[in-house]
C-alpha cells in the first residue's frame, strides 16, 4: 500500500467549515431542547401545583361563600363552560362545513379565494377584539349571557372548522365523486350521502380540536358572561354563567393562597382536556389521512 | 313490458327530477349563503367597531394616537403609551423567538432522527395548544418571582450601563411580558416555517450538497434563501399573535401608563388595557375609548394578515429562481459560478 499523496483528514478552510457546521447543528439541538424544557416545566409546575390542590369537592361543590376561601370548588365553572362551548360548536361545526362544502366543491375559484381569506383573517383577529365586537354588538343592549359567550367563541371556531373540513374534502378521492355522478346521482346527494360521510371523521377531529382551542379562551368571554364564581346552579344559556377560564384569571392575581391553589387546580384540569383533546385529535387526524391518502 | 319498464323509469325520473330540481340549487344557495355569513362577519366587525369607538373617535380624532394620558377622573384617553407597550413586547418577543423558532424547525427537518421528528414535533404543537391564561398564570407565579429574584438581578449587574436593564425589580412587568409572549409565539413560527422546509424541492438540498456544501451551507445559501418570503410571513403571524395577546400579558405586565425604557418596569398593552379595565369601565367615553383601541387592533391585525397571506407561498422554483439559488451555494463556499 502506498501512503496517499496528501492527507485526508481536513484542514484549514475545509476545516473551518466543517466545525461552523457542527456547531451550528448544535446550536438548531440546544434550541428543539429548550423548547421542549419551557413545555416540560410549565406542565409540571402545573401539575404539581394543582394536583395537590385537587380533591373531590372542587369537581361536586361550588365556590363556598363569604370568608372562606378553602372550601368548596368550581362545579359551576366547568358546567358553564362545558355550555359556552357546546353552543358555539352547535353554531360553528354546521356553518363551517356549509362554508368549506361552498369553498372546496361548488364556488368559483374567484370566490372561492375571498371566502378563504376571510377565513384567515377571522382567525388572525385578536380574540379580546372579537370579544368586543360581541359586546358593542349584543351585551351593550341585553346585557352579559353565556349566549353572547358563545357567539364570541363560535366566530374563533369557525374558521379552524371550515379549514379543517375543508382540508378533509380535499382528501375524499376524486374517484368516490365520480362514480356517484356517474351512476347519474345528483351533485347535491353525492355531497351529502357520498363526501360527507367519507370525510366525516376527519371534519370531527377538526371539529374537536377547534373545541379544545375555544375551551381555553378567556378573553373574549371576559365582559361577556360572569367573572364571578357564584354558588347557585345556573344552567340558562341566557344568564350569565361561570367559566373554568375566568376562574383562572380571576383568582391568579389574589393574593391569598387558598385562592392561588384554586386556580392551579383549574388550570391542571383545563390543561388536561385541552392537552388530551388536542393531541387525541391530532393522532385521529393523522390515522384518517393515511386511510384515505391511501 | 318495455312499455312498463318505459314507465317505471319515468316515475323514477319524475321524484329524482323534483328532488334535485330544488336540491341542487338549494345546495349551492345554502352553502353560499353560510360563506357569505363567514365574509360578512368580518365587515360587521369593522362597522360594530367604528360606531363602538366614535365617541372617543369625537373627542380625540387621531389625537388619541400620540397621546399618554389615560385618566377616568380627568376624562383624558391616549393610546400611545399602550402603542409603545405593544411595540416593545411584540418586537422583543419576535426577536428572541425567530432565531430559536428557525432552528427549531431546522432541526426537525434536516437533523433529528425520523422517530424524534415525530415525537419533538407534536410537543412543540403542545406549547402552542396550552391555554394562555395558564401560561398567564404560570407567568405570575413562578416565572414572575424567578424573573425577579434571577434575571433582573443578573442582567442589571451585567448589563447595567444600558438604560434597558436599570431599574426596581418586579415579578411583573415588560421583560416577564416579552418572555411569556415568546412562549407563545415561538412554536407558530417554527410550525410554519417547518411546512417551508419540508416541502422545499428535494433538488435544492441535493444540488447544494452535490456542489460540496457542508449542511449548514446548503441551508444558509440555499434553504434559508428560498424559504425567506415564507418566513416573513411566519415572522408576521406570530408578530400578529403577540400584539393581540391579551390575558397573558395583562396578568404579567403590571398594567401601568407610562413610556420609560427600562424592560423592568410595569407597562400596559392596547389588548392588556382593554382586558384589564373592562370590568371597572364607568363612563361611557372611557367604554368608547377601549373599543377605540380594539379598533387599532383590528387594523394592525388586518395589516398582518392579509401582508401575510400575500407573502405566503410555496418555495418557487422557476428556472431563475433555481439558478440564484445554486450560486448562493456557490459563494457560501466562496467559489463563483462563472
Amino acid at each position: 500500500m502506498t501512503e496517499p499523496a496528501f492527507s485526508l483528514r481536513a484542514s484549514g478552510r475545509l476545516r473551518r467549515r466543517q466545525l461552523v457546521n457542527k456547531a451550528m447543528g448544535v446550536l438548531a439541538i440546544g434550541a428543539a431542547l429548550l423548547a421542549v424544557a419551557v413545555l416540560a416545566i410549565v406542565v409540571i409546575s402545573v401539575a404539581t401545583r394543582g394536583a395537590g390542590a385537587l380533591n373531590l369537592d372542587f369537581f361536586t361543590k361550588s365556590q363556598a361563600q363569604g370568608f372562606n376561601p378553602k372550601g368548596g370548588g368550581v362545579l359551576f365553572a366547568i358546567v358553564g363552560s362545558a355550555i359556552l362551548v357546546g353552543i358555539a360548536t352547535l353554531i360553528a361545526l354546521p356553518l363551517g362545513v356549509l362554508v368549506a362544502i361552498y369553498v372546496s366543491e361548488l364556488a368559483q375559484p374567484r370566490l372561492a379565494r375571498i371566502a378563504r381569506m376571510a377565513l384567515d383573517i377571522t382567525n388572525g383577529i385578536p380574540t379580546i377584539v372579537i370579544g368586543m365586537f360581541v359586546f358593542t354588538m349584543l351585551v351593550a343592549a341585553h346585557g352579559q349571557s353565556a349566549f353572547a359567550g358563545s357567539i364570541a367563541l363560535a366566530i374563533i371556531m369557525l374558521p379552524l372548522v371550515a379549514r379543517a373540513t375543508e382540508e378533509v374534502l380535499l382528501l375524499v378521492p376524486p374517484s368516490q365523486r365520480e362514480a356517484s355522478l356517474a351512476l347519474g346521482v345528483s351533485r347535491w346527494r353525492t355531497t351529502v350521502q357520498v363526501v360527507i360521510p367519507s370525510a366525516m371523521g376527519g371534519i370531527l377531529t377538526g371539529t374537536t380540536l377547534a373545541i379544545a382551542r375555544a375551551a381555553g379562551e378567556t378573553a373574549p368571554l371576559l365582559f361577556l358572561t360572569s367573572l364571578g364564581v357564584s354558588s347557585h346552579a345556573d344552567w340558562n344559556p341566557f344568564h350569565p354563567l361561570q367559566s373554568l377560564t375566568l376562574v383562572i384569571f380571576s383568582y391568579s392575581d389574589q393574593a391569598d393562597p387558598a385562592y392561588q391553589s384554586k386556580a392551579w387546580a383549574a388550570a391542571f384540569t383545563l390543561m388536561c382536556f385541552v392537552l388530551f383533546t388536542s393531541l387525541a385529535a391530532k393522532l385521529a387526524l393523522a390515522r384518517y389521512r393515511k386511510k384515505l391518502g391511501g | 313490458m318495455a312499455d312498463s319498464h318505459a314507465e317505471k323509469e319515468s316515475a323514477l325520473e319524475r321524484t329524482r327530477g323534483r328532488l334535485d330540481r330544488i336540491g341542487d340549487p338549494a345546495l349551492k344557495a345554502i352553502t353560499f349563503g353560510a360563506a357569505a355569513l363567514a365574509v360578512g362577519i368580518l365587515v360587521v366587525i369593522a362597522y360594530e367597531l367604528a360606531t363602538g369607538s366614535r365617541l372617543a373617535f369625537r373627542k380625540f380624532g387621531l389625537h388619541f394616537l400620540v397621546s399618554q394620558a389615560w385618566s377616568v377622573n380627568l376624562n383624558q384617553f391616549g393610546a400611545l403609551s399602550l402603542i409603545y407597550g405593544t411595540a416593545v413586547t411584540a418586537v422583543l418577543a419576535i426577536l428572541i423567538a425567530t432565531p430559536l423558532a428557525i432552528a427549531i424547525a431546522l432541526f426537525l427537518t434536516e437533523l433529528a432522527p425520523k422517530p424524534v421528528r415525530a415525537l419533538l414535533g407534536a410537543l412543540v404543537e403542545m406549547l402552542a395548544a396550552i391555554p394562555s391564561v395558564i401560561l398567564g398564570l404560570w407567568g405570575i407565579l413562578v416565572l414572575g418571582p424567578f424573573v425577579q429574584n434571577q434575571l433582573e438581578p443578573f442582567l442589571s449587574s451585567t448589563l447595567g450601563f444600558l438604560p434597558f436593564f436599570r431599574g426596581a425589580h418586579y415579578p411583573t412587568g415588560i421583560l416577564t411580558a416579552v418572555l411569556v409572549l415568546t412562549i407563545m409565539v415561538v412554536p407558530i413560527v417554527a410550525s410554519v416555517t417547518r411546512e417551508l422546509f419540508t416541502t422545499a424541492p428535494p433538488e435544492l438540498r441535493e444540488g447544494a450538497l452535490a456542489l460540496g456544501a457542508t449542511r449548514w451551507e446548503m441551508v444558509r445559501g440555499v434553504l434559508l434563501p428560498a424559504a425567506r418570503p415564507g418566513i416573513f410571513a411566519a415572522v408576521a403571524l406570530g408578530f400578529g399573535r403577540a400584539v393581540g395577546e391579551a390575558i397573558a400579558v395583562t396578568q404579567v405586565i403590571g398594567s401601568q401608563i407610562g413610556i420609560h425604557l427600562s424592560l423592568f418596569g410595569h407597562s400596559d398593552t392596547l389588548a392588556s388595557r382593554i382586558a384589564g379595565q373592562y370590568q371597572g369601565a364607568s363612563t361611557n367615553l372611557q367604554i368608547s375609548s377601549l373599543v377605540y383601541l380594539a379598533t387599532i387592533l383590528l387594523v394592525i391585525s388586518l395589516a398582518v394578515n392579509i401582508g401575510a397571506q400575500l407573502l405566503i407561498k410555496p418555495i418557487d422554483m422557476r428556472p431563475r429562481r433555481r439558478r440564484i439559488a445554486l450560486d448562493r451555494a456557490f459563494e457560501a463556499q466562496g467559489l463563483s459560478a462563472d
